[in-house]
Parts: C-alpha cells; sequence; structure tokens
C-alpha cells in the first residue's frame, strides 16, 4: 500500500527541472514546506528547539512573521488570520503549546477558515526544557489530527500535507517535532516553490462557528466527532502511513518482527533492525485501524517504537491488537540506537542481522527506567571534569547574582573553611532565561524555577503563606519572560498588596533562544524598528510606587538600590539594564590582573566569568574572552585593585 | 564508502556547528547521502558542544552509535577524552592540543587532566591518535577562530572527498571577509596531520 490516498494532496507548483537538493535542518525545512504551501501569517515565541522555524520564515518575503509576547497570543494572531482566510503557523516549543492550550482548544472547537498548522517541538532528553512532556497528547484532547515527520524531506513534504488537511477537515493540524528533528539536518529534494494560494482574504459572519456562546459550542462538538471519524478513514490511505515490508521467510530472529514507529524513533529503529517489517506513521493521530490490525496479521509480533509515552501502543492496545513497547523500551529521555538495540536485546527480541555490532559500555548515565542495564562507564572518560553551560563573560546577569550570593550567604571563596547555612534569609524565586544559570555553583542564587513568570506569582505565594523570622523574598525574572508571562502577575501584586521585591534583568534580548528580540527592543521578528514597549513606564501604569533602573554593571550601585528595595516594606521594583554580550558591537580595553598587586585571594573567580582563570597558580583574564570597557565587574570586586585595563607596550 | 560517522567536539563558540555543516556539505556534494545533528546545553557559551555527522549511501539516524565513530576530531583536548568512546576500535582521533579548563576546575573543585590522563583515556578506544597544536597555529596565521577550519584541514585527510569539493564548499560557505584566511587554514591542517601522530 505504499503511495496510494484518497484525498489528492494539491500539488505545490512543480519546478521543470529536476528538483534542488539541499541539506536543510527540520526547522528549515518546516520553513520552507510551509512557504511553499501558500503560508500567509506565521506568529511565534521563541523556544528550544522551536525558534528557528520562524526567524527561518522571516526571511522569506509575502508573509507575514512575528514574533508575538506568548505562544497564547501567537496562537490567537494565527486564528484571526486562519477566520480571515489566511493559510497561518504557529510555532512553539512544547511547554509552549501548555501557555497556548486555551486558543488551540478553541481552534479545535471552532475550525478553521484559512489552514492552521500548530507546530510543537517536543524536547526528548531535556536538552533546554523544565520539563519532558509528550505532546501527542494534546492532539488526543483537543481531537485534532496529529502528523510527525521523521526528517528533513517528510518536514518540507508534511506541511503542504497538514495545510491540505486543515482546509479539507476544517480543523487546525498539530505537527509534532522533537529536538533531534528540529535540529538535524539532511537531504531535501525541494519540489515545490511559492505560488499564488489561490485563498480570497475576506472575513464572511458565521456566529455559529466563530462565537463561541454554549448554544453555537454546543453545535460544534457533534461536527469534532463527525471529523474526527472522517479523519480516521483518512488516514487508511494517507500516503504517509507507510508499509515496508522486512525479510519475513528467512531463519533470521528479528525477521519475523512488525515495528510500527513515527518520527525520529523510525529513524532509529531503521538503522537498528535491518530485516524487520516496518509500519511508519506520518499520522499518528487519528490512527488507521485497519492498517494496523492488516501489518499486525502479517508479522510474526508487533512492537511499537516510541520516544516517551506509550501514545500510540495504548491506543493500538485498545483496538485488541497484540503489541509491546514500553516493557522494554525506556519512557524516560531520548531515544537513539544504541538504547534500541540494548533494550530489545535485553527483551529477547534481538539478534542483530548482522555480526560483530556488539555496541560497546558507554559513559553516558541513561534512565535507569529499566532494570539491569549493562552499559558500565569506563572509569577515566566519565571522570574527567564536566563543562556545563555558563553565564558569558561580560554577561550583564553576572554582577547581579555575584551580589545575590553574597547578600544571601549562599557562597564562600574557594579556599574558604566557613560553613554556609542551609536555608538563606534571602528567597529568591526564579524563572526562565539564561539567568537560571545563577541557580549553579559558584553563586548558587536561585531557590525556584517552574515556568514562564512563575517567580512573581511564587514570590507572593510565599509572603502569603506567612514565613517568620525576618525571610525576604525576591523574585528574579529577565525582560523577555517578564513581557511573556510577568506582567498579569505583578498586577496580582500590586492588587494584592505584596510586599515583595522583582528584579527585571532587562539585557535587551531573549538571549538563551538565540537573541530574538521582544517587545521591549523596539525591533520586530524581521529586524524593523517598531514602537518599544518601556518597562519602566509599564510597571508604573501597572501600580508599583516604588520602580528604580540601575546599571548591570555598577555594582555599588546594584547592591545599594537593592538593598534599599529589600528594607522597603512596600512592593519594589528594580529593573537592572545592560545589554547581552552577545550584542555588543565591539569590544575594547581587555581587563588585565597586575601579578604583584594580585594576592590569589580569587574573588574574582566568584563572578564565574569565563575569561577569569586559575591557571598554574595564578589568576589570569583570558584576553580573547574579555568584553572589557563594557563590563569591569572584575575590577570593580578586586580588593586590591589589581585588575585593571592592559597596559599599552 | 560504506560509511563514515564523523564525531566532531569542542567548548560552545569554538565553531563546532559551523565545521560539522561543512562535513556534511562536503559529502552531499560528493554524492552521499549525509545527516548531521549537533548536542549542546541551554545557553550560548562555554557548555560542552557535539556534533554528529553521519555519510554513505544511505543514512537511517543522524545519531552515531557509541563505538561505532571513525573519526573522532576535537578542538578541545578534555572533551576528546569525554567522547572518545564513540570511537570503534582503531578509528582516528584528531586532537587540539589545547585545554580550556571548565569553571569547576577554576574554582578548584576539580583538576585538569594531565596530557598523559587524557592520552590514557583516548588508548582504550584506539591507538591513532594524532595531536595538532591547532589554536596556536590558527593564530599565527593571524585568527585564531580559524582553528575550526584549520582541525577539518587535519581530518580531511581521512576522508575520502576530494580536495576541489572542499575548496568549493568552503568558499561558497563562508563570507568573504574570512574565506582566505579559512582556506589557508584548511590547507596548513591538512599539510599539519602528517606527522602528528602520536
Amino acid at each position: 500500500m505504499s503511495t496510494q490516498m484518497s484525498a489528492r494532496i494539491p500539488q505545490q507548483e512543480s519546478t521543470r527541472k529536476s528538483p534542488e537538493v539541499r541539506l536543510l535542518s527540520g526547522n528549515e525545512a518546516l520553513a520552507l514546506g510551509a512557504y511553499h504551501a501558500g503560508l500567509t501569517v506565521a506568529a511565534a515565541y521563541p523556544g528550544t528547539p522551536s525558534s528557528e522555524i520562524l526567524e527561518s520564515i522571516a526571511k522569506f518575503d509575502g508573509v507575514y512573521a512575528e514574533w508575538s509576547t506568548n505562544e497564547k497570543v501567537a496562537m490567537e494572531v494565527v486564528l484571526g488570520a486562519s477566520y480571515a482566510g489566511a493559510r497561518s503557523l504557529a510555532s512553539m516549543k512544547q511547554v509552549g503549546l501548555n501557555v497556548a492550550s486555551d486558543p488551540f482548544m478553541a481552534a479545535a472547537t471552532t475550525g478553521v477558515n484559512g489552514g492552521i498548522v500548530v507546530v510543537s517541538c517536543d524536547d526528548p532528553g531535556i536538552h533546554s526544557s523544565q520539563n519532558e512532556q509528550d505532546n501527542r497528547h494534546y492532539a488526543r484532547l483537543a481531537k485534532v489530527p496529529m502528523l510527525e515527520p521523521g526528517d528533513s524531506q517528510e518536514a518540507y513534504d508534511f506541511m503542504a500535507l497538514a495545510f491540505h488537511i486543515s482546509e479539507t477537515f476544517d480543523t487546525p493540524v498539530l505537527l509534532r517535532s522533537t529536538t533531534r528533528l528540529s535540529h538535524s539536518k539532511s537531504t531535501v529534494r525541494i519540489t515545490g516553490k511559492r505560488g499564488p494560494t489561490g485563498r480570497e482574504i475576506a472575513f464572511h459572519r458565521s456566529p455559529e462557528k466563530y462565537v463561541m456562546l454554549p448554544s453555537s459550542a454546543r453545535l460544534r462538538h457533534p461536527l469534532i466527532e463527525e471529523r474526527l471519524v472522517k479523519l480516521a478513514e483518512y488516514a487508511e490511505t494517507f500516503a504517509a502511513n507507510q508499509v515496508s515490508w522486512g525479510d519475513r521467510k528467512s531463519k533470521i530472529p528479528h525477521a519475523g518482527l512488525g515495528i510500527i514507529a513515527s518520527g525520529i524513533a523510525y529513524q532509529y529503529a531503521r538503522e537498528v533492525f535491518t530485516k524487520a517489517s516496518f509500519l511508519k506513521l506520518g499520522m499518528t493521530y487519528p490512527l488507521p485501524q485497519g492498517l494496523i490490525r492488516d501489518f499486525a496479521s502479517k508479522v510474526a509480533r508487533t512492537i511499537v517504537i516510541e520516544e516517551l509515552d506509550p501514545f500510540l501502543e495504548e491506543s493500538i492496545k485498545a483496538m485488541g491488537i497484540k503489541v509491546s513497547g514500553k516493557e522494554f523500551i525506556p519512557r524516560v529521555g531520548e531515544l537513539t540506537p544504541v538504547v534500541i538495540e540494548e533494550s530489545c536485546r535485553r527483551a529477547g527480541l534481538w539478534d542483530v542481522g548482522g555480526k560483530g555490532r556488539e555496541a560497546r559500555p558507554t559513559s553516558q548515565p541513561r534512565p535507569a527506567v529499566t532494570p539491569g542495564q549493562t552499559g558500565q562507564s569506563p572509569l577515566q572518560a566519565s571522570a574527567l571534569p564536566k563543562r556545563p553551560p555558563l553565564l558569558c563573560s561580560g554577561c550583564p546577569h553576572a554582577g547581579i547574582f555575584f551580589i545575590l550570593s553574597s547578600l544571601g550567604q549562599r557562597s564562600k571563596l574557594p579556599r574558604s573553611r566557613a560553613t554556609l547555612p542551609k536555608d538563606s534569609k534571602l528567597i529568591i524565586t526564579g524563572d526562565i532565561g539564561c539567568y537560571t544559570l545563577g541557580a549553579y555553583p559558584p553563586r548558587n542564587a536561585m531557590d525556584t524555577c517552574a515556568c514562564m513568570g512563575a517567580s512573581i506569582g511564587q514570590a507572593l505565594g510565599m509572603e502569603k503563606a506567612g514565613l517568620k523570622d525576618g525571610h525576604k523574598i525576591i523574585a528574579v525574572i529577565g525582560d523577555s519572560t517578564f513581557m511573556h508571562s510577568g506582567i498579569t502577575p505583578l498586577i496580582n501584586a500590586v492588587y494584592n498588596e505584596g510586599h515583595i521585591t522583582v528584579l527585571i534583568l532587562d539585557n535587551g534580548d531573549t538571549a538563551m533562544t538565540g537573541h530574538q528580540p521582544h517587545p521591549g527592543v523596539g525591533v520586530s521578528a524581521r529586524g524593523q524598528k517598531t514602537q518599544p514597549v518601556v518597562l519602566e513606564k509599564l510597571v508604573e501604569g501597572i501600580g508599583v510606587k516604588n520602580v528604580k533602573v540601575v546599571d548591570a554593571f555598577n555594582l555599588k550601585a546594584v547592591r545599594s538600590t537593592l538593598n534599599q528595595a529589600l528594607d522597603s516594606d512596600e512592593l519594589s521594583v528594580v529593573i537592572v539594564r545592560g545589554p547581552c554580550s552577545m550584542l555588543l558591537p565591539q569590544r575594547s580595553g581587555a581587563r588585565c590582573v597586575e601579578p604583584e598587586k594580585c594576592n590569589e585571594c580569587e574573588v574574582c573567580l566568584m563572578l564565574g566569568c569565563p575569561a577569569i582563570r586559575h591557571e598554574d597558580g595564578h589568576v589570569f583574564i583570558d584576553g580573547t574572552l574579555c568584553v572589557g570597557n563594557a563590563c569591569t565587574l572584575c575590577e570593580q570586586i578586586c580588593p586590591r585593585q589589581a585588575i585593571g585595563p592592559q597596559k599599552r607596550t | 564508502m560504506k560509511k563514515l560517522d564523523i564525531l566532531i567536539a569542542g567548548a560552545g563558540g569554538q565553531g563546532v556547528v559551523l565545521s560539522s555543516d561543512l562535513v556534511a556539505e562536503v559529502a552531499l556534494a560528493s554524492g552521499y547521502d549525509a545527516k548531521k545533528t549537533d548536542i549542546h546545553g541551554m545557553a550560548q557559551r562555554g557548555g560542552s558542544v557535539i556534533s554528529h555527522v553521519r555519510t554513505g549511501p544511505r543514512v537511517w539516524s543522524p545519531l552515531s552509535r557509541e563505538g561505532d565513530v571513525d573519526i573522532l576530531l576535537a578542538y578541545e583536548k578534555l572533551e576528546a577524552g569525554r567522547w572518545s568512546y564513540f570511537l570503534r576500535p582503531g578509528g582516528v582521533a584528531i586532537v587540539n592540543n589545547y585545554a580550556l579548563p571548565p569553571l569547576s576546575v577554576n574554582l578548584g573543585v576539580e583538576k585538569y587532566p594531565g596530557d598523559d590522563e587524557i592520552a590514557s583515556v583516548l588508548k582504550q578506544s584506539t591507538d591513532e591518535v594524532y595531536l595538532v597544536a591547532g589554536t596556536s597555529l590558527a593564530a599565527k596565521l593571524g585568527d585564531m577562530r580559524t582553528v575550526n577550519v584549520l582541525m577539518l584541514g587535519c581530518a580531511s585527510a581521512f576522508m575520502p572527498f576530494k580536495l576541489s569539493v572542499w575548496n568549493d564548499v568552503l568558499s561558497n560557505r563562508l563570507p568573504a571577509k574570512i574565506r582566505q584566511i579559512n582556506l589557508a587554514a584548511f590547507e596548513r591542517g591538512r599539510k599539519e596531520i602528517r606527522g602528528a601522530h602520536i
């Protein structure tokens, strides 16, 4: 059944000569696919691993692309664009869909006019996230179709399919990627090109479709159930649900195996099982029951190989089909070919077709989900010092965390024998951004990190819980995160008479996800000037009376402003302002240590600056990393004035 | 060529991702299938970064298997040791003789391993170890940042791709301002690898 399909896909205008082949990342391919499929409006909030999708789209002409203040807004913009007839797309990381879930569910209820594709990039392995949720469950919750590409070619091809399905079945389509797909490059045959979308841009009133009062919402629900039945029928012959038969006759142990897989897990499974048969699902919700039943009946044993939750497996089991998977494949962490091979070997499914491909022991600790894992670390390799991510040299967050750390008695000098209190009198609720690294040694200056904007509500909650003994509570949040989700909890703190201190770290950037602009920057996704939202005016407008702005690179000022705010019994906001060092146009005046004055007290090391090193018993500053005059934090904290600009010779 | 797995390792900011892009482009331009994937933690700078590049007639997984990598190219010594378990027996390790101590070492919490210790970790996987003074050679050429392309020149000696393809891809991918110095770095690396075996 490999390629027939019931509903024809609208062919993207094909190019005459043989198509160009390019190496594209999954995210670049998603963007190009959407562009060729007639995308008109795209909206997103940056989030690893999804950010490059909108960045790529913003480079195309004839598409409106915006960084929205958050994913909920992005989804709402897309919904409006769709109602007005435009093909539209919202992209986000997995937890972004939590933020956007309200309008996402609304879109599932109203359906669309122009096609809507919602791209969710999950992060198995938690490379850069606060959890490991499996967003495939959102497709079932919202009762919308879900596509899962397995490489960049499919990322490109599936966009046209997704818009077609969206408009044919009057539904948003969830397109689920993962870090490994979004951030891998593979070849793409570019078979389409940008042509006219053929869509009328107009809004036609239809209250029973677009105004979700109970009376019309009640009419929509049966339509959603009908839609799901039709989609399940469509899935039976959907071209991207493909069977490839392996060697079902020979005596090689895994030859009789039938593997159901999707996304990147399919690639790993193909790599490992060279003789098995495969049912590769391009659409993973709703499932093609007949196709799965037929496949399972023609193989000796059926297994599902999928990352994270047993999403496919449980649905297939509910069909009454005998299948297994998560009893041996880990449900925690990212899969790899080796993880699959080892799990299947332990489950007795194995005998690799080829000889001599014994996987060697690894030094990477894997999640201990399955008992009795065999991987054992070669001692020396795993004993090597780790290299965790750092705040960059010249980072405007370095100074404030140095101060928070010392005010809260959270760090001591490398050779000091002092003992630190287990709990600090200064409680620091944290948020999401580069500055979350402030939680790591040597600063240890963050006590919570939950989700975007949580720091302010958490700080108020701690106050209202009634902490005794003169505890001070401070919330630390970045500028982009504040715009995303910090404004409403700050309004809440004004309204409910909080006495907390809120630090807004304003580096004029959404730095961690790759330096995207945000409403405070005054630059659009396409790099054009736009009106900036001024933080201090916004905060004053909300009703905060005690608002201070301080230079992130003036440590004395930061310390005294912070102390004033903490001593005040009022709700205070301190905006700590200094540009992200990655955005500095040029650097000059690299600092150096004068060996005659330095007594190796190592206070400067407590900044955690990557340019300051300790080598051969001496502290020195790497002039190729130091940002110099733009920072000078180390010079300000040196008790012996041993740090200054390099002397010209 | 049946398959070629390359693992490039370094610290954030050393140009790991760009150089793995270049290898994959060269493989593609040489008529092979190619996939690559980068692994790095959050934030922009300083953390451990690796890139898997896999090429051959048909590639499924972008991730290499532990014990199956043909060439490990490391831009920092500690990172060479950290990822050497990915090498297949007899695989080639090409190591930049350059140490960038992590923060824990600066703070005196951990110790940066000695050259002999790193060598012994590498030798658990292979005897084919090449040590190149990449960073200082790149600095002598006039720009330390060309170390990634210089090291790529070293590694290219072990890959079945034509020099002309390398030159084409490098010329196309690099901005005019830094093209010449990078082409020179590549050539320097290609020469330097001779006699770098330890």
